[in-house]
């Protein structure tokens, strides 16, 4: 209940109603001076003076008195922080919403829109320049399409062709209306496929991602010693995804060998979530601990942690999601990720405050460390590749440094200027 | 001499259609339905004028435009490319590998018809 606005709802109330504050007063038994106060919140308001003002009003005194929700506010304080060249009274946020609650909930609604919006565009941007299955079946339409409209076009010129020529269009456009017919089906199911999260296809990657996802990142049968091959021979279902599956659950039981979860849980209590002090603790390399940082339940990880792995292509290898923290599946990564800065300077671990830019900004402490993999031969060069464990900051306060600005992908970037970006946003003003 | 243009599409409707279209105006068509290759054939062939679908298996037509480009003879042969996607940044990738005209499918026969002539005529004056 936000009691302090019931003054600002009579007064809005007395206005849609066209009574003048006299008129009012003098029909509940006040003093014009007094509703004044009352109007201004200055003067609580209750009992049967309430019920008066809502009779004379013709409303239930609950319509005075009743709060404006709290996430009301909160997406009206939202839409504030992310316009654009506008300053709102963001002071008057309690007032505007209570004197106006329709209009309030109107621009909570719209910037609810604006946002669903924006992530639909960065969805299917991201999708539309890299996903391989949708680019093959638009290729395999407008083809069709193209091979029909040409092949329709010659047939439908005046004059007669050729008997042999005749029927060999026929025949073309048959197959080419045919072949148009499925691939539009496939199309459209690909679409529907891709909008149930439940049955996700894509790469490799995204269906080992997924099993982890479903299994929250934490595999107790690894811990307790089960050989990782069966595992993944049992969970995939294609032999790509098995093999990229036993990479990634070789690398987690060996960490789990290497750092005991009821050990990792009494080094937490004693050093706290210090990769560098627990890899002196465990004596294992600073990779090992970020990724078997990530892979912790949750009641013996105290915090949240996200975890990306790239190589030095840029590449995404493992990507494990936490609240707040976004990155494109198929590149176009912000390169100032600490992830891929740490690749400039291997085996040197970073630790950096980052704020994620977007509609709600958010900041993270990022971990990160690039180290080389292994060799066949003497003089290969080696491919490295890179870590960064992601924990959500719950008070940005405690900064050592400024954060680091980053965005998702330059395409829904704000920010301006910025000396990594590739490409104008898409989110101007305008948008 | 009759003018020759190679076409160079994994889609063997649309290579029948526009052999068709082209051999009634006065060209020799030849074709070819990979990237594999592609730019071996283009040579041997000695064409007037190329078309190039980009999506194409073995290579993309972007990487035989590129390919040919390197070819000191080959820099000044009229490439039309045909692609499915007509994003302006395709287009610049396409101009940068030294297209020189690009058209999205589903094209019409006119535009085809139009931009070979046209082509062939800016060919012939240079």
């Amino acid at each position: 209940m936000r009691d302090s606005l019931t003054g600002s709802r009579i007064r809005e109330r007395r206005q849609i109603s066209g009574l003048r504050q006299a008129q009012l007063a003098r029909q509940v038994g006040i003093s014009a001076s007094y509703l004044n106060l009352i109007e201004h919140n200055r003067r609580r308001i209750g009992g049967k003076l309430l019920v008066d003002i809502a009779s004379a009003l013709s409303v239930e005194p609950s319509v005075l008195t009743q709060g404006v929700e709290a996430t009301l506010i909160a997406a009206l304080r939202e839409a504030a922080a992310d316009a654009v060249g506008q300053k709102a009274e963001v002071e008057a946020l309690d007032e505007f919403a209570g004197r106006f609650p329709g209009w309030a909930a109107v621009l909570a609604q719209m910037h609810r829109r604006v946002v669903s919006l924006e992530r639909t565009v960065e969805t299917l941007s991201d999708r539309l320049t890299h996903d391989p299955h949708l680019a093959a079946s638009m290729h395999e339409v407008l083809s069709a399409a193209a091979a029909i409209r040409s092949t329709a076009a010659i047939l439908a010129e005046p004059g007669e062709i050729e008997a042999e020529w005749r029927d060999r269009f026929h025949r073309n456009l048959h197959q080419d209306a045919e072949r148009l017919a499925e691939s539009s089906k496939a199309l459209v199911a690909f679409l529907d496929e891709s909008e149930d999260t439940g049955e996700r296809r894509g790469l490799p990657m995204e269906e080992v991602e997924a099993f982890l996802e479903k299994r929250g990142f934490h595999l107790p049968e690894l811990e307790s010693g089960q050989d990782p091959v069966s595992l993944a021979q049992a969970e995939m279902a294609s032999s790509a995804s098995r093999s990229v599956a036993r990479q990634v659950l070789d690398a987690y039981a060996a960490d789990a060998r290497a750092m005991p979860l009821e050990a990792v849980s009494e080094a937490l209590e004693v050093e706290g979530v210090d990769p560098l002090r627990l890899a002196a603790r465990f004596s294992v390399d600073v990779p090992t601990v970020l990724r078997r940082l990530a892979f912790l339940p949750e009641d013996v990880m105290p915090r949240p942690a996200g975890l990306v792995i790239c190589d030095s292509s840029g590449s995404i290898l493992l990507f494990k999601p936490v609240p707040g923290f976004a990155m494109p599946r198929h590149g176009e990564a912000c390169p100032l990720w600490p992830v891929f800065s740490a690749l400039n300077r291997p085996l040197v671990p970073i630790r950096k405050r980052v704020t994620l830019l977007g509609r709600t900004p958010a900041d993270f402490d990022c971990f990160a460390i690039a180290w080389p993999q292994p060799v066949s031969a003497f003089g290969q060069e080696p491919v490295y590749r890179s870590a960064m464990l992601v924990l959500p900051v719950e008070e940005p306060g405690v900064a050592t440094d400024l954060p680091l600005q980053v965005g998702t992908s330059c395409r829904i970037c704000p920010r301006k200027p910025c000396d990594s970006r590739r490409e104008p946003s898409i989110l101007s003003e305008g948008f | 001499m009759s003018r020759k243009v190679l076409l160079i599409e994994d889609e063997p409707n649309i290579t029948e259609a526009i052999r068709f279209l082209l051999t009634r105006e006065g060209w020799q068509v030849e074709t070819h339905a990979e990237g594999e290759n592609a730019v071996q054939t283009i040579l041997s062939a000695q064409p007037d004028l190329v078309i190039l679908d980009v999506m194409l298996p073995g290579k993309s037509g972007m990487d035989v435009l590129r390919e040919l480009r390197e070819h000191e003879e080959m820099r000044a042969l009229p490439v039309l490319m045909l692609t499915a996607r007509g994003q302006s940044r395709d287009r610049e990738m396409a101009e940068k590998a030294g297209v020189s005209r690009f058209m999205t499918k589903p094209f019409s026969n006119t535009e085809v018809l139009t931009a070979v002539r046209d082509l062939h005529a800016q060919a012939s004056q240079s």
